[in-house]
């Protein structure tokens, strides 16, 4: 009973030996025997199933008139309450009379082929998926025909030719698709991801009401979300580039409480700061401020920085400091920038120069 | 007209041309096979695959709600392409929705709160179709589970294997590019994400994002874009695989689950014409009206709540859909490994999570099936299927495998199980720094050892029958537990499965003391692999052994299960 067998079968010379016992101990016993049905057996219970099965096929069409109902007589905002559920009428209608339409017709199925249809079970055999020997043997003979018949064996430059050239084909295709952007050359990138439309006494203001920021008006601890003030006579894509790269936040802190370093001693006001807004990990705006730690956290992934300290990571998977953009008070007390960003904002990208961005101790 | 008489035989003026011998009446169904048949010759094919034997089980089921719901997205799908604008000019909103009255907007995002709240059945239509796409990617990998488990990826079906893994990748694309097209503030952030991606790559990261997004982003091209590949380019070729992928299945017939009577060389189940066409045609409708009734009661993606996208803005707490969650928790919690490297920046804290892990998970689930019979040195057809603590060492790295993502998938939810449980966001993220690697290790040999603990439990099953739970005491005041016998059938279940060979090194012999065969080098690393993947297999009782066992008459004989042979 201990079979064993030399696999695979010989065709494949250069594969390893696998020793695979068949080994049976308990014999196979057959396809079980089939056994009747309730629903076969008892014709009272058969009866029910039929019925069960028509019922549920007959309830369709109800359905179908309650979902053209509610479509037409309901009205478009009216809402419905079903304990803690608070929702639109109109689709929990549809929903579920539509639901239960579809899933009708679905249950009728079912319970047709498994209570009703004759659930003897079939048998098929298989063959091995590989063709046989004389199959691939007529079928290689075939194909030696037609590559005589092609007459490639005398004219081989043919085939070669044939291949390059539609090689070749594909190379004007993907060309085609250089137009699909600009190319990234370093002229471009300075342009683009590393400018912002910050530049030298231009305002910051509120990015909601677009109001100019007075120092004067930010009270220790506080955090307001501003935007520069060119942004307001922007429109559509222009506006939204410049907000993803130019949205900064200006937070007071206590400037006894915080490390200036010596290089930006004058890019702040009296403890005010401005950071970029756009977290330097993967862009998303950062928002949760904690006023006692002076800690800037990114709810994205979590990136922590340090506004206490030029914007350093403390936390997280960001690799560089927050940018600060340089700011001062203009001639009526108002915030403005100095200069924009010294280095570029937002997430890294291959051409950035990282090595001038601020570092814990630096000075 | 020269020659009519050739067209018509003797008995018949019509072209029928074999009548079948007794007289036998069709049904209409019957007369409409006929009536396509005398027009394309469809019998020839059809009798071929009309009464082709499905096996049933319910983990077969997994593979059909997957596309169901791939149809419900279709239909869904071409619905909401007549109302929605793929826009990103600005527009001011206008429609019934008060609370945004007035705000600008882009018009794909005005198109999907009208799509909302003003055309009729348009909310159920949007969230039918966004819960078939979380149960489509849900049914979808949780088949492929299946199918690995059981080993329904092997000899000859591997071609199918990597069809399988070209949708589900696929699928994760279109998923993305649909998510994205409302243009609401998740979805922008979402795009803000794969904008951080997409710039990570070295080299050439800038120039594939100026390319995608037609300039810096977020530009006016993307969702027009992402609309191409959500509702063209994405679903041809989902479609295309889908169909190579159904009619492999129809061609290799399908597996089945080891039982009485069914072999390598057969198939036991229910004929396609009428009980499996029934039973799976009635499925497709319980899972589209599971989903329209999913759609009527269970808020999805209320776009309107979040707002338009504008970058400077994000919701706390945001999350992407659950088949997003896994690259989310290891992005969160890779380290901030960066290089600057002259003028250049290597961004590895954005790259390895994102773009490599991916990278990673589907090439090794794309190798696997040639790696485990390289292993084994199996190359033979497998039709039966494994049961999964048969192949201990596979199930123990398939749970490994699930485990690692599972712990990838925590930690996309670490700020909320921060605030939940009170602990601090470091320490989580710490710890399941640890836990991505040492868990799947852990799992694995938890695995590996209950394998083969089952293995053990299925041996004294069919050496002394099953356990009865009842404790009797003798006169004497021991106590025993008496077993009770197992039918022949489910003994059979239990034994009959294959037992391979560790492959030997060159120069040593077989296990079984038979010299390797000629011209078969296996190196030192490869047995070492072999014996690895097959060496911890209990083996399993020999008919010997198990006459034994009935002849000492440990209150268990098998019982016959079956009356027949
Ligand atoms: C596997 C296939 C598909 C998946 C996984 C998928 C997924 C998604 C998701 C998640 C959304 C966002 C829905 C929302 O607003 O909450 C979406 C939107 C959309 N999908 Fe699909 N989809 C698929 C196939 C299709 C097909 C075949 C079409 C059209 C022929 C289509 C048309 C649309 C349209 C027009 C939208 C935007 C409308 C809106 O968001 O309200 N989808 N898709
Ligand atoms: S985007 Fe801020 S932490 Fe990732």
């Amino acid at each position: 009973m201990n079979s064993i067998d030399l696999e695979p079968a010989e065709d494949h010379g250069s594969v390893p030996a696998v020793y695979v016992h068949h080994q049976h101990p308990v014999p196979d016993p057959g396809i079980e025997e089939h056994i009747e049905r309730y629903t076969d057996a008892n014709p009272a219970a058969g009866r029910r199933v039929y019925a069960q099965v028509v019922g549920m096929l007959a309830l369709v069409p109800v359905m179908a008139i309650a979902v053209i109902v509610i479509y037409f007589a309901v009205p478009r905002q009216a809402s419905i309450r079903l304990g803690p559920l608070y929702a639109n009428a109109m689709n929990v209608g549809l929903g579920v009379t539509g639901g239960l339409m579809v899933a009708l017709i679905g249950f009728a199925a079912i319970q047709w082929a498994k209570q009703i249809m004759g659930d003897e079970e079939s048998v098929d055999y298989r063959h091995p998926i590989l063709s046989s020997r004389e199959d691939r043997e007529e079928f290689l003979s075939m194909v030696d025909d037609g590559v005589r018949q092609s007459n490639l064996g005398r004219r081989r430059l043919i085939g070669a030719a044939l291949m390059g050239a539609l090689g070749v084909v594909a190379a004007p295709a993907v060309v085609l698709l250089s137009d699909m952007g600009p190319y990234a050359t370093p002229s471009r990138i300075r342009a683009t991801l590393e400018k912002t439309v910050w530049a030298e006494g231009v305002r910051l203001v509120n990015d909601v009401t677009y109001t100019p920021i007075k120092a004067s008006e930010i009270e220790i601890g506080q955090l307001v979300n501003g935007e520069p003030e060119v942004i307001a006579h922007m429109e559509g894509a222009a506006k939204i580039e410049a907000i993803a790269k130019a949205a900064i936040i200006v937070v007071r802190m206590d400037p006894k409480s915080i490390r200036i370093p010596a290089s930006r001693k004058n890019w702040q006001v009296g403890g005010i700061l401005a950071y970029s807004k756009i977290c330097t990990h993967v862009g998303c705006p950062i928002s949760l401020w904690e006023r006692t730690t002076h800690h800037l956290l990114c709810p994205c992934h979590q990136s922590t920085f340090d506004l206490g300290d030029s914007g350093v990571v403390i936390f997280g998977p960001a690799a560089r400091s927050l940018p600060q953009l340089p700011i001062t008070v203009d001639s009526e007390g108002y915030l403005v920038a100095r200069s924009d960003f010294t280095v570029p904002v937002g997430p890294s990208f291959f051409e950035r120069d990282s090595r001038h961005d601020f570092k814990k101790g630096d000075n | 007209m020269a020659r009519p008489a050739d067209v018509t035989t003797a008995e018949s003026s019509a072209v029928e041309a074999h009548e079948p011998t007794a007289p036998h009446r069709l049904s209409s169904a019957g007369a409409a096979a006929e009536w396509v048949d005398d027009r394309v010759g469809a019998a020839r094919l059809g009798k071929g695959l009309i009464r082709k034997v499905f096996p049933d089980h319910w983990s077969f089921l997994l593979g059909e709600i997957a596309l169901y719901s791939f149809i419900v997205l279709l239909l869904t799908g071409v619905f909401l392409t007549i109302w929605f604008k793929p826009s990103m000019a600005e527009t001011q909103y206008d429609g019934s929705y008060q609370l945004l009255k007035g705000i600008p907007m882009s018009k794909a995002f005005a198109s999907t709160l009208q799509l909302s709240f003003d055309v009729r059945g348009g909310l159920l239509l949007r969230q039918v179709h966004h819960w078939a796409a979380i149960l489509f990617t849900a049914a979808a990998v949780v088949h492929m589970l299946r199918i690995f488990f059981t080993g329904a990826f092997r000899k000859p079906r591997e071609i199918n294997w990597l069809i399988g893994i070209g949708l589900l990748s696929l699928s994760l694309i279109e998923g993305f590019a649909g998510y994205s097209l409302p243009d609401d503030l998740l979805s922008g952030t979402g795009l803000r994400f794969v904008d951080g991606l997409i710039r990570s790559i070295p080299l050439v990261g800038t120039w594939i994002e100026f390319f995608v997004f037609a300039g810096q982003y977020p530009g006016t091209s993307i969702i027009p874009r992402l609309y191409m590949a959500h509702i063209l380019l994405v679903p041809a070729l989902l479609l295309g695989l889908v169909s190579a992928h159904l009619a492999l299945v129809f061609y290799h017939k399908h597996t089945q689950y080891p039982g009485p009577g069914r072999t390598e060389q057969n198939v036991v189940g229910y004929p396609l014409f009428p009980v499996y066409m029934a039973k799976a045609g009635g499925f497709f409708f319980v899972v589209f009206g599971v989903l329209v009734l999913m759609g009527g009661l269970m808020q999805i993606n209320p776009v309107w709540k979040f707002g338009p996208y504008t970058p400077n803005q994000v919701t706390a707490g945001s999350q992407p859909d659950w088949y997003m969650g896994w690259v989310e928790g290891a992005v969160r919690i890779t380290p901030n490994w960066e290089w600057h490297l002259g003028h250049t920046t290597w961004s590895w804290n954005i790259f390895l999570p994102g773009v490599g892990l991916m990278g990673l998970l589907f090439t090794s689930l794309a190798a696997w099936p040639f790696v485990e019979a390289w292993i084994t040195g199996d190359k033979r057809e497998h039709h039966l299927l494994d049961r999964p603590r048969n192949a201990p060492t596979r199930t123990a790295l398939g749970v490994a495998g699930m485990t690692c993502y599972a712990m990838f998938w925590i930690a996309g939810g670490n700020d909320i199980i921060a605030t939940h449980f009170s602990l601090s966001l470091e320490s989580i993220t710490r710890f399941m720094r640890v836990a991505v690697f040492v868990a799947p290790v852990i799992a694995y040999h938890v695995t590996k050892r209950l394998c083969i603990w089952l293995q053990r439990r299925d041996q004294e099953r069919v050496l002394h029958g099953s356990e009865t739970g009842v404790l009797i005491r003798t006169p004497e005041g021991g106590y025993y537990e008496p077993h009770e016998p197992i039918t022949v059938d489910q003994a059979f279940v239990l034994t009959q499965h294959d037992e391979m060979d560790v492959l030997d090194a060159t120069e040593g012999a077989n296990a079984n003391g038979l010299p390797p065969r000629d011209g078969v080098v296996v190196s030192k690393r490869r047995a070492a692999l072999s014996r690895w993947f097959l060496a911890d297999n209990l083996a399993k009782p020999t008919r010997e052994e198990l006459e034994h066992a009935h002849d000492h008459g440990s209150s268990a004989a098998l019982t016959s299960g079956s009356d027949h042979d």
